[in-house]
């Protein structure tokens, strides 16, 4: 390959990504040529547009409808959830049901609980996956293939719930928070999409590294890692939305109800017949608003998530597209 | 176009100067320590986590009991499975699990593939961004909250759309309940929670579309109807076709926790599937043999059917998965 080649081919790739950028422009701006977004219209074709335009409107109404009535009920009083059917404004703002939930120290230690899990269970699960994959990347490392494979069976066979709950407890995780966390420490797919990744970053600064000195580990540290921060704040973002989301893994591995995560409290507050002793009420005199408390654990089960939502959004639908591309 | 892309990784340097072939395995293992190093962590999880779990489908032709563990407990064969195929429950559940299945292939399946359809032929850029916005949220609910809110909404009595429905028809449907409900309950909050993300893959399919086949489609006096046709849909199919491959991979997933999140004394019969099934058995009653050999017959078939489905899609030209 001559030295002559290669402005040769950076101006020209250059030029693509100009090119590239101006259609993303074009995209942005709504100008990309869809069907039927220029020439004449026919009324049909109106007539399609509008029909279509109102299913989709319908469509994202019923989406967030159940939210909506939701919230609205979590202000209300129990009198008025038990008179009005729907409503999304409610009479009067009652907030007992709010001042119950947190007046109890199970929804409290819960959300600490979870929040607790998440954090360190990402970071671990990062961890695992990144010093896995990155070796991997490397194309001529004996074994690769091997162990490769290996991991691409794990993604069509399993050993099933049983057998995984008894190596669980035959480690002695059992009521253990790690219970929830190391099981799924790694996701085959992401795993495989990280090392993609890592395997397409430019090779010229890790060999400046390596001439510099720096072992495998160096050049993983200091070149590699900072080098992905966006693809790792995607699968960060995965990692977590799966432990907080996770129901399964308490379900099976946490018998203690002082261990309880956000997912159990909700669903045990959901189909509990006696509230008072399901969330540890102290008074036991004081009749909870029931109806009240199930729509407010909702909202405050619900809002974490929603308030991240915009991150979600945007770090999702791209690590969902990394992974597609890859197929 | 694709040789620049990938000339980067061309003109660099390979990443370690190429061991000869003929370096013994020692030297070449010395060369990469700090990889195997990197790599041990990760190499144990799978050991663990994932392995052992596969060497532990063993008990299911064992009658294993924990004391005893997997070398003492005594073998039985295949007594756990013939257990299985003539049981009264066998049928049900995968009646069940079968059923559900097909209603998830042929309703939530194609959901998210309409709607995208729908989403590509929006002008307005700013309506399409904000109706994907809502509709993808419910995907990031965990299914804890898809079943409370299903709970709330359709609670005998007080469930706002119990007593709507119960008012205009003047009947009385106890939603969460009656069995002949709970297949739709199911499929509505799949296709609540699934429709709006799972449009993401194929908008991306769709981008990708070549604009001058529309024009050529339109000179020839293609309608709408028919560029979406002869044009989109040919556009997504091996989008589809993939996609298609992976559910059917998961086809026997009904979903432990959505189902488990639905399921009571009073749905059982048409509610409980393998997965639920497994639990019960194998958690709740400790017959742990028993439900491992019903777990590993589902995941047998899980993997026939990712073969299968696989060999079938390639039989017809696409490019399959593996």
């Amino acid at each position: 390959m001559s030295k002559l080649d290669i402005p040769d081919r950076q101006q020209h790739s250059m030029s693509q990504t100009s090119q590239a950028t101006s259609v993303l422009r074009e995209v942005k701006r709504g100008r990309r040529p869809s069907p039927g977004s220029s020439g004449q219209k026919t009324l049909g074709s109106r007539i399609f547009d509008t029909a279509n335009v109102v299913v989709l409107i319908g469509l994202a109404v019923v989406t967030v409808l159940p939210f909506l009535y939701v919230i609205a009920g979590s202000f209300a009083g129990e009198s008025e959830l038990a008179s009005r059917p729907f409503f999304l404004w409610p009479h009067d703002i009652d907030l007992s049901s709010y001042r119950y939930i947190f007046s109890t120290g199970t929804f409290l230690r819960s959300l600490l609980v979870t929040i607790g899990v998440t954090i360190v269970g990402t970071l671990v699960q990062l961890a695992l996956t990144t010093t896995m994959a990155y070796p991997l990347a490397h194309r001529r490392l004996p074994g690769r293939n091997l162990i490769l494979s290996l991991i691409v069976f794990t993604m069509v066979f399993s050993g099933g719930m049983i057998p995984t709950f008894l190596v669980v407890r035959q480690l002695g995780l059992l009521d253990s928070y790690w219970a929830l966390i190391l099981p799924m420490a790694i996701s085959p797919f992401y795993l495989v999409i990280i090392k993609n990744f890592f395997q397409e970053l430019p090779a010229e600064l890790q060999e400046a590294a390596r001439i510099d000195g720096c072992t495998e580990i160096g050049v993983f540290l200091r070149i590699v890692l900072p080098l992905s921060k966006p693809i790792l704040a995607t699968f960060a973002l995965f990692y977590a939305v799966a432990i907080w989301n996770d129901f399964t893994s308490p379900l099976l591995y946490l018998s203690d109800t002082d261990k309880w995560t956000l997912q159990m409290f909700v669903r045990q507050v959901t189909v509990s017949t006696d509230l008072a002793s399901t969330v540890g009420q102290l008074d036991s005199s004081y009749v909870p608003p029931e109806q009240g408390v199930r729509f407010a654990t909702v909202v405050v089960g619900t809002l974490p998530i929603l308030m991240v939502y915009p991150f979600l959004q945007k770090h999702f639908a791209k690590g969902m597209l990394i992974g597609s591309v890859k197929g | 176009m694709t040789g620049t892309s990938v000339s980067s990784t061309q003109i660099a340097p390979p990443e370690t100067p190429p061991p000869t072939a003929k370096a013994p395995l020692r030297a070449r293992a010395r060369r990469y320590r700090w990889l195997y190093l990197l790599l041990l962590p990760g190499v144990l999880y799978f050991l663990i986590f994932r392995y052992l779990p596969m060497f532990g489908l063993v008990i299911a032709f064992q009658d294993y009991l924990p004391f005893l563990g997997i070398s003492g407990s005594p073998w039985v064969g295949f007594q756990h499975f013939e257990e299985l195929f003539s049981s009264p429950d066998f049928p049900r559940i995968m009646g069940n699990t079968l059923f559900l299945a097909a209603l998830n292939i042929l309703i939530v399946f194609p959901a998210p593939i309409i709607v995208a359809l729908m989403l590509n032929e929006l002008r307005v850029q700013v309506v399409k961004r904000s109706i994907q916005s809502l509709i993808y949220i419910p995907h990031f609910l965990s299914w804890t909250i898809v079943a409370s809110l299903t709970y709330l909404l359709f609670a005998l009595d007080i469930g706002a759309v119990t007593s709507f429905v119960n008012d205009l028809t003047g009947g009385n449907v106890a939603f969460l309940t009656d069995p002949d409900w709970f297949r739709p309950l199911i499929i509505l909050q799949s296709l609540w929670k699934a429709t709006g993300w799972g449009t993401i893959i194929y908008l991306a399919a769709l981008t990708s579309v070549d604009p001058n086949l529309y024009e050529a489609a339109k000179l020839d006096g293609a309608n709408r109807w028919q560029q979406m046709w002869h044009v989109t849909l040919p556009a997504i199919a091996s989008t589809v076709v993939v996609m298609a491959i992976l559910s059917m991979g998961n086809f026997l997933d009904t979903g432990f926790e959505q189902i488990y999140l639905m399921i009571n004394s009073l749905n059982r019969p048409v509610a409980e599937v393998f997965d639920t099934y497994v639990y019960s058995l194998g958690i709740e009653q400790g017959s742990f043999s028993y439900s491992t050999a019903v777990g590993m017959f589902k995941a047998v078939i899980g993997v026939a059917l990712v073969f299968g489905s696989n060999w079938i899609a390639r039989r017809f030209g696409q490019r399959g998965l593996f």
